[in-house]
């Protein structure tokens, strides 16, 4: 088979390296040769993340350039805009619908591009947005948005029947918050049937 | 056997334990900081603690191989310029316990000051050179790392790269190994490097690099992939290994290198020859080209096409050999605002710069290596220039005497983080306050090793191994120069007035003065769970949009509407914008 290459991107603290750990783990579990390659340090001081996950019968490259993603997706509207040039031909992008101010945006120096999506939208006919964030808040807590990404991402990438995804996620949260991440993960595949 | 996934740095970690390394010391920098943090899970079987610098981790590690154990020491790049002088002597006095010595480069500078290719460092210094390309290989060249180290009496390079160090894939595991420590042993010539010694053993590495390189031409980590019908040959180590073989597959033939120094000369000549088109795949620096072109082959392509700046990709390689350039797939005319990191709501250095940046007119400010860098970044812009650890102190030194020569009259003020100081900051403030110099040294101290993700210091409560530690008070240790009461104070960087009073204190005294901030990280456990439910609050009816308490430039606060909004999820509560706003509308819930 051809390499699949997704790319994670959102903002220092909203979990996509967690995430990135458990789809890496389930591919494995599939048999996959699987690569996943993340970006921190100043990252962790609200900067913006990235994380790319490549999987197929045999991976050499880590990471991924200009035009190389199938899949990418964004925890902030801003940061899929960020991503765009990546996305490959045909390739899918699924976007939250939260918005993080940067700083320059905060003191005044910036305009935020509230309507990242419509213009998305125009451009990529893939283009799917999610209310995440929204989902997890009504959960009990927003930071359980990136579980809501995994499920929706695993469905769009048809892995959704392969494994027990659910197996996985409960092994790599904490208890106390497992449960919540579970029905994060039940309404993250039912908002792409959407 | 098992297989896990680990990042490349905890392969490295993994391979130590394996090897039976029993001694293992870092200074933390990012890409290289996990690998220590991975070996602390293995304490049981391997010392492990973090050095005050890397000379110093290089050296705690040198005397445990002298000593007969197995050690590693790991730190980022520019770590190994501060830990060159141990490794240049090891070289020479050689081990007796197998020594790797890990440098993490940092190509595209993702969280460094420069991308120095550390390659370099093996033929100046004489060491073996290992370039893992993926975290199979940082495991397997770990641990034959310290085996090549005790056959050729050398300490062993293991460079990796940020994109080795943290990406994953799955990895081999096996058991430790039952490597005995070898016994000590006293043997002056060789150990003690004194002219008369050192000249001897400078022939003896020579020999043995000259049966390092027989060895090199013959391992099995650097081999010849040949496929048929092969349009070129590709000579490649470290990640652009994986780069070469994704863009080519078997359209070439490959020379995969993971023993880069010695370079086995014998073995690139016999694959070289064989093609008219070569291809030299690196990142940074032409450190294979240049010694593939001194064997005469002219028909080299590399760095002419492959850019010497910045990490590669698969599509930047792609464009330079092949000339298909990267075109996105999809434009959207819309700017996406740049998101530059910054200081965390509650950060103690913000107050401290704030306070700073309103005085520029009587400070001229350095800054060093930590989070408290990102006070340059505007609105603040309250540091000048920062060139590496320690020189947020010494150089205010120079500076202040070049100020003088200009009849400049503004006071130099420089800024060390607590690690900073215990880094080398320490060694700068001896000679502030020896030479007497008419500088500010300030130490932002938040308790922690804060930028690199938190590892502990000499001045926190436990060390790496969770053990209580014997803790250094900065403060003490300051006071102990002798610069006298009234020429130290020590401030909550939050308190705009006292850190306003010990500013103008500093600008009127002659002389040296320090300034000791003292407020924890705000990301710290204990903190954060100290902080919980606290934030402030504008009262909207009252609030004039005047934006002062946006000029701290605090994640939490925003202007929406004409009024300041603070965000309840992200402010905990320091108080800071209180102190700013003029009009007395922002008040604290919570406490």
């Amino acid at each position: 088979m051809t390499i699949k290459s997704i790319l994670l991107v959102g903002v220092g603290g909203q979990g996509t390296i967690l995430i990135s750990k458990i789809i890496t783990a389930g591919l494995a579990e599939m048999g996959y040769d699987v690569k996943m390659s993340e970006i921190h340090g100043m990252s962790q001081r609200g900067g913006s993340v990235t994380t790319q996950i490549k999987y197929g019968e045999k991976v050499y490259s880590p990471n991924l350039g200009i035009g190389e993603a199938d899949l990418i997706v964004s925890f902030e509207k801003v940061e899929a805009l960020r991503a765009l040039p990546y996305l490959k031909a045909g390739g899918s992008l699924i976007m939250d619908d939260r918005e993080i101010y940067p700083m320059p945006v905060l003191t005044g120096d910036a305009v935020y591009p509230h309507e990242a999506y419509d213009r998305l939208k125009a451009e990529v006919p893939s283009v799917k947005l999610i209310r995440a964030a929204e989902t997890a808040q009504s959960l009990g807590n927003m930071r359980a948005q990136n579980i809501v990404l995994l499920s929706a991402m695993v469905k769009l990438l048809g892995l959704d029947n392969k494994i027990d995804w659910k197996k996985v996620v409960a092994e790599n949260v904490p208890e106390k918050s497992r449960e919540m991440n579970l029905a994060a993960f039940d309404a993250g595949s039912a908002m792409l049937e959407a | 056997m098992e297989k896990q996934i680990l990042s490349g740095n905890e392969a490295v970690a993994r391979g130590a334990y394996e090897a039976g390394c029993a001694v293992a010391a870092a200074y933390p920098g990012t890409p290289s900081t996990e690998i220590l943090e991975n070996v602390a899970l293995y304490k049981d079987d391997i010392y492990c603690q973090w050095a005050c610098n890397e000379k110093v981790a290089t050296e705690i590690a040198s005397g445990a191989a002298i000593g007969g154990a197995r050690a590693l020491a790991a730190m980022k790049h520019v770590g190994m310029n501060v830990a060159a002088d141990p490794i240049f002597s090891m070289a020479y006095a050689g081990v007796n316990g197998g020594l790797v010595v890990v440098s993490a480069d940092d190509p595209g500078c993702h969280s460094s000051q420069n991308e120095q290719d550390n390659r370099l460092f093996a033929p100046h210094a004489k060491i073996g050179l290992l370039e893992p390309s993926d975290s199979q290989e940082c495991k397997d060249f770990t641990k034959l790392g310290f085996e090549l180290s005790e056959r050729f009496d050398v300490p062993m390079l293991l460079r990796m790269t940020t994109r080795i160090c943290h990406s994953k894939g799955l990895v081999e595991l096996q058991e430790r190994e039952d490597v005995p420590v070898k016994k000590y042993y006293r043997d002056i010539k060789k150990f003690a490097l004194l002219p008369s010694t050192a000249r001897n053993r400078h022939v003896a590495r020579e020999e043995l690099l000259i049966e390092m390189e027989a060895y090199a031409n013959d391992c099995p980590i650097n081999y010849a992939e040949y496929n048929p019908g092969a349009s070129a040959g590709v000579i490649t180590s470290g990640i652009s290994y994986q780069y070469a073989r994704e863009i080519f597959g078997e359209d070439v033939s490959y020379l995969k290198l993971g023993l880069t120094y010695p370079l086995p000369r014998k073995l690139i000549t016999e694959f070289a020859q064989k093609f008219e088109t070569l291809y030299v795949i690196e990142e940074n620096d032409p450190y294979l080209e240049n010694a593939i072109r001194a064997l005469g082959f002219t028909n080299v392509i590399g760095k002419e096409r492959i850019p010497i700046c910045g990490e590669l990709n698969t599509q930047i390689v792609r464009e330079a050999l092949l000339g298909i350039p990267a075109e996105p797939a999809y434009r959207v005319e819309l700017e996406a605002p740049a998101r530059p990191p910054v200081m965390c709501a509650g950060c103690g250095h913000r107050g401290f710069f704030y306070a700073l940046s309103r005085k520029l007119k009587r400070f001229v400010p350095v800054g060093d290596i930590g989070c408290y860098g990102l006070g340059a970044n505007p609105p603040l812009s309250a540091s000048d220039y920062s060139l590496c650890m320690g020189a947020g102190l010494s150089s205010t030194i120079g500076l202040s005497k070049a100020l003088a020569l200009q009849g400049d009259s503004r006071k130099v003020l420089g800024m060390v983080g607590d690690s900073t100081f215990f880094h080398s900051g320490l060694n700068s403030l001896i000679d502030v306050v020896s030479s007497n110099a008419n500088v500010v040294a300030c130490v932002l101290n938040n308790h922690i090793t804060a930028m690199t993700g938190h590892q502990q210091n000499p001045g926190t409560e436990i060390n790496l191994m969770g053990e209580p530690n014997h803790m250094i008070d900065l403060v003490k240790l300051i006071k102990a120069t002798d610069i006298g009461d009234d020429r130290i104070r020590v401030v909550d960087p939050l308190d705009y007035q006292a850190v306003n009073a010990a500013l103008d204190e500093a600008a009127e005294i002659e002389g040296p003065f320090v300034i000791v901030t003292n407020r924890p990280c705000a990301l710290l456990k204990e903190v954060a769970r100290a902080n919980a439910g606290k934030y402030c609050e504008v009262d909207e009816e009252k609030c004039r949009g005047c934006k002062k308490c946006l000029q701290i430039a605090c994640p939490a606060i925003s202007f929406a509407d004409g009024k300041a909004v603070i965000a309840q999820d992200t402010c905990n509560g320091c108080g800071l914008c209180m102190q700013m706003c003029n009009f007395d509308v922002i008040s604290k819930v919570g406490e």
